[in-house]
């Protein structure tokens, strides 16, 4: 009984808090100062189709580094709770028909991550997003046939190469543009504005920062559900 | 037109998750939690938000709910090996 007051007493307090946004709400028809200055400053300076890519890669830019830390760290925690133990009993083969289609689809659905990493600053989308889908490519494969054996080496080097060259074009911003400019994306050629070697260092970032998450998770997935 | 759509997902979502919350079977509790993630992102997409749409069709709906369901699995096989 007790129990019921108190989660009606918080449900309550939630339902206050939440009011006032929706009672003061209403359409804004024109954009603020600093959103307005967000998406001129991303056609303008940044060569920037997609304003979100901008805004996250270049002017949130240390989020994103912090981002990609706490996912690091995520795994390393995951990595060292959870060690493999030998597979006592055998595992029952997968369906044919998921082997046949697994073949198939890995190489789109890999296709597709790459896609959506590389084109992160035209369309939506980027680096996170195009790494949880490599991610369900592997996990396709790892639900296909129980008893793959990932190399945990070339895993680790992706993730660890990406880590590294990620922080390394923030610092080339402050060697070559100077102060205040840590992960300007601006130490490459802009390009033409809506093609593919456009944005400066965009691209290359939210690479990295594709391959680094995708191999990442595929780390978790592995560590969580192969055996 | 598009506020109908997204009121009525909004009520699929509570109902979902009412079940998510009730249900006795864990799985179908989990997959039922998947469900709230997957019609949000159809949400997001109706409210012009592509980049969201993605991260949570992506993240909130696949990968959390595979996370959940191996966990599942394996602690059921911990039930059997005590």
């Amino acid at each position: 009984m007790i129990k019921k007051i108190f989660v009606s007493l918080a449900l309550l307090g939630l339902v206050l808090m939440f009011l006032p946004f929706v009672r003061d709400f209403d359409f804004h028809n024109e954009l603020s100062d600093l959103s307005s200055q967000y998406v001129v400053g991303s056609i303008n300076d940044l060569n920037t189709q997609n304003v979100v890519t901008s805004v996250i890669v270049t002017y949130r830019g240390l989020d994103t580094l912090g981002e990609v830390t706490v996912l690091f760290l995520a795994t390393a925690g995951v990595g060292f709770l959870l060690r493999k133990k030998k597979a006592s009993l055998k595992p029952r083969r997968s369906s044919e028909l998921l082997q046949t289609a697994s073949q198939f689809l890995f190489v789109l659905i890999i296709l597709t991550g790459v896609y959506i990493f590389t084109h992160g600053h035209l369309t939506p989308g980027g680096g996170f997003q195009g790494g949880v889908l490599i991610t369900t490519a592997f996990l396709l494969l790892i639900l296909a046939d129980v008893n793959l054996k990932f190399n945990h080496s070339i895993l680790h080097l992706v993730e660890s190469f990406s880590g590294a060259f990620y922080v390394m074009i923030g610092l080339f911003g402050l060697l070559l543009i100077g102060m205040n400019s840590f992960l300007d994306p601006a130490i490459l050629p802009l390009g033409k504005f809506g093609y593919l070697l456009s944005a400066g260092a965009i691209p290359i970032i939210y690479s990295l920062v594709g391959l680094k998450v995708g191999s990442e998770l595929t780390t978790i997935i592995d560590k969580m559900g192969g055996e | 037109m598009i506020s109908i759509i997204i009121i009525v997902l909004g009520i699929i979502m509570i109902v979902a998750a009412f079940l998510a919350i009730h249900l006795k079977n864990l799985l179908s509790a989990v997959i039922s939690a998947g469900v709230i993630s997957l019609l949000a992102s159809v949400i997001y997409l109706l409210l012009a938000a592509p980049d969201v749409a993605m991260t949570e069709a992506a993240i909130g709906s696949g990968l959390t709910t595979i996370i959940f369901i191996f966990t599942l699995k394996k602690i059921k096989k911990g039930d059997l090996d005590d």
